[in-house]
């Protein structure tokens, strides 16, 4: 079943009286349980595509539908049971506190005693590698690494099969990036997620996704395992994956897992 | 058995929730040790799984069929079951540490807003010195931002205050045979006391406001350490620009709202009592002394150094998240008002010999 079903997307937006295109009849389909990596250049619509995924953009042409419904029917009530999103800084609610802000869609049911939404984002903290001590402190208080945690346990509170990640080692130190992908490997194993991220970061592309792909010249160039879109001949290509940086990310593959 | 979908938007359904708790609830009487069969479920999440789990008394019931991914999701919430730990608690120490914080704060606050006034002396002395190297761009463009784009606002609400006040006061004097004496209570109440209470409480709203936000944002984008890692004095740059506009803008404000408030009231007499425009002026210089116009300016000015004062004071406090950024601009205002109304009842102790 696919999770994802983009159809001739067309997105256009009109700053000062000019239509600028973002996307040109950009067709995606994401399958149940793929990890997904969306690459592109600064500027090419990489964030654009995954607002649009989340309904918060609407397309000027073509179809986005997610799980079976149109895109923008998302964002009605109950959009926490169907998607989770891990913005790039976080987007913590800055007036609640850690437990608060895990426990906000659950709560916003109404009708869920109090001690099981509590117990519930005990569970979740816990799952995303937090100490259950920090759970009365206020996102002001946190590292930027723990705002991500954080910011992922309320994403996923509500088990929603679908979590979208903008840059989600962005602004970490290599350390926390390397754990926070083997947190994410691990939910995404263990939890059965389909997983759409959008990022920067060579590593992580390597280390996580299935499947690439890359946006540009206003559609999927590209849409295969990270083998095949190396092969792929195509300047942004060559110069994102087989440039200084690329080459020496890719030196992770090549070595056996495991090796030091 | 259980069946159907065991998910947290399912559960929070007032009439499942209901059925399932009065259901377990008749479990539980009879035996606790039975046969639990999940299979049938048709989605389990972990709120779900919580939720049974704390109906079993967290602890695996005797027998229990499941499906592998429900059986781990079970293990997941068993293991990560741990009670909240407690908020801390208040306690009589806590109490006095709190109150230490406080006597702190205030401190804080006296000794920035100490600093402020100091540096703002220094960079005065600084731009009469060298008054080639002062920042005059920004200080036009805070006048016109504070000054200019305010006249509207002023010019409404003053000619407004002057309308009421006159159709007021002369249902009052005419009881007594006094209406000539309408030009003495407008002339000396707006010129002395109204116009400038008037326009420095609308700009406190208005640019204290922004002056704060503004300030406090710059804080939030971190564009304060980038001036301090420049080597750009902020009191030089960001303070001394806002003050000298607000203590310039103020005075000439003050003016413009008295004049649309006594053209206001002049409107009005004219029309309720039938006093002639011509009269309204020249009983106006007769009733109200020169002095008070002078008194009513240098307030003013007081009245414009005070509230950008108190605005680039709490916009500085500001730390760098949203809500700081609120509870800053809210109490710049309220604090700015305050003080304009505290330091307009000395300015009256004080001048009270004068112009009367």
């Amino acid at each position: 079943m696919n999770v994802v079903e983009i159809r001739k997307l067309w997105s256009v937006f009109r700053t000062a009286g000019v239509d600028s295109v973002v996307h040109q009849d950009l067709d995606l389909t994401i399958a149940q349980g793929e990890l997904l990596s969306i690459v592109g250049g600064s500027g090419s619509g990489k964030t654009v595509l995954l607002r649009q995924i989340l309904g918060l953009e609407t397309p000027a042409r073509g179809s986005v539908t997610v799980l079976g419904h149109p895109a923008e029917e998302l964002t009605h009530a109950g959009a926490a049971s169907r998607v989770g999103m891990l913005f790039q800084q976080g987007a913590l609610y800055s007036a609640f506190t850690v437990l608060e802000n895990i426990a906000f869609p659950l709560r916003e049911l109404r009708n869920l005693p109090e001690d099981l939404v509590r117990d519930a984002v005990m569970v979740k903290l816990q799952m995303v590698g937090l100490d259950p001590a920090h759970a009365h402190k206020m996102p002001a208080d946190l590292s930027g690494g723990m705002v991500k945690r954080v910011a992922l346990a309320r994403a996923l509170i509500m088990d929603p099969p679908l979590l979208l990640l903008d840059e989600p080692t962005a602004g970490l130190d290599p350390d926390r990036a390397d754990a926070f992908c083997t947190l994410l490997r691990s939910l995404h194993r263990e939890l059965g997620l389909t997983v759409v991220m959008v990022t920067h970061d060579l590593d992580t592309i390597y280390e996580l996704s299935t499947r690439v792909a890359v946006v540009a010249d206003k559609h999927v160039l590209v849409d295969a395992p990270i083998q095949d879109v190396i092969a792929f001949d195509h300047p942004f290509v060559r110069e994102f994956f087989l440039g200084g940086r690329g080459l020496r990310a890719m030196e992770l593959l090549r070595q056996p897992p495991g090796a030091v | 058995m259980l069946l159907g979908r065991w998910a947290a938007a399912d559960l929070a359904d007032r009439a499942s929730w209901a059925s399932v708790q009065s259901t377990l609830r008749g479990l539980r009487g009879k035996d606790s040790a039975g046969v639990w069969d999940l299979r049938q479920i048709q989605r389990l999440d972990h709120t779900g799984a919580q939720f049974l789990w704390n109906t079993w008394g967290r602890q695996w019931p005797a027998e229990v069929h499941t499906l592998p991914a429900q059986r781990s999701t079970l293990e997941r919430v068993a293991r990560f079951s741990v009670a909240l730990p407690p908020p801390d608690r208040q306690t009589a120490w806590g109490v006095l540490l709190a109150l230490g914080v406080w006597v702190y704060r205030i401190e804080g606050h006296i000794a920035d807003a100490l600093r402020l006034l100091g540096q703002l002396l220094i960079d005065n002395l600084r731009l009469w010195r060298a008054p080639e190297k002062a920042p005059w761009r920004d200080i036009s463009g805070h006048l016109y931002r504070i000054g200019a784009t305010a006249l509207p606002i002023t010019a409404l609400v003053g000619f407004l205050i002057g309308v009421v006040l006159a159709y007021l006061m002369s249902q009052q004097l005419r009881q007594f045979g006094a209406d000539a004496f309408i030009v003495n209570i407008l002339g000396m109440a707006l010129i002395r006391e109204l116009g400038p209470m008037l326009a420095a409480i609308l700009i406190a709203g208005r640019s204290g406001s922004a002056i704060t936000a503004q300030i406090g944002v710059m804080r939030v984008t971190e564009e304060l350490d980038a001036m301090k890692v420049m080597g750009i004095a902020r009191g030089f740059r960001l303070v001394m620009p806002r003050a000298i506009a607000m203590s310039v803008a103020m005075p000439l404000l003050a003016v413009w709202t008295t004049v649309a408030a006594l053209l206001g009231g002049m409107l009005a007499s004219d029309l309720v009592m039938g006093l002639t425009p011509a009269y309204f002026v020249a009983a106006l210089a007769k009733a109200v002394q020169v002095s008070n116009l002078w008194l009513a300016v240098g307030k003013s000015a007081v009245f414009g150094l005070l509230i950008a004062l108190i605005a680039c004071h709490y916009g500085l406090r500001i730390k760098p998240n949203t809500q700081s950024l609120g509870e800053g601009t809210t109490a710049s205002v309220v604090t700015s008002i305050t003080m304009v109304i505290l330091v307009d009842a000395l300015f009256a102790v004080v001048f009270k010999d004068v112009g009367i």
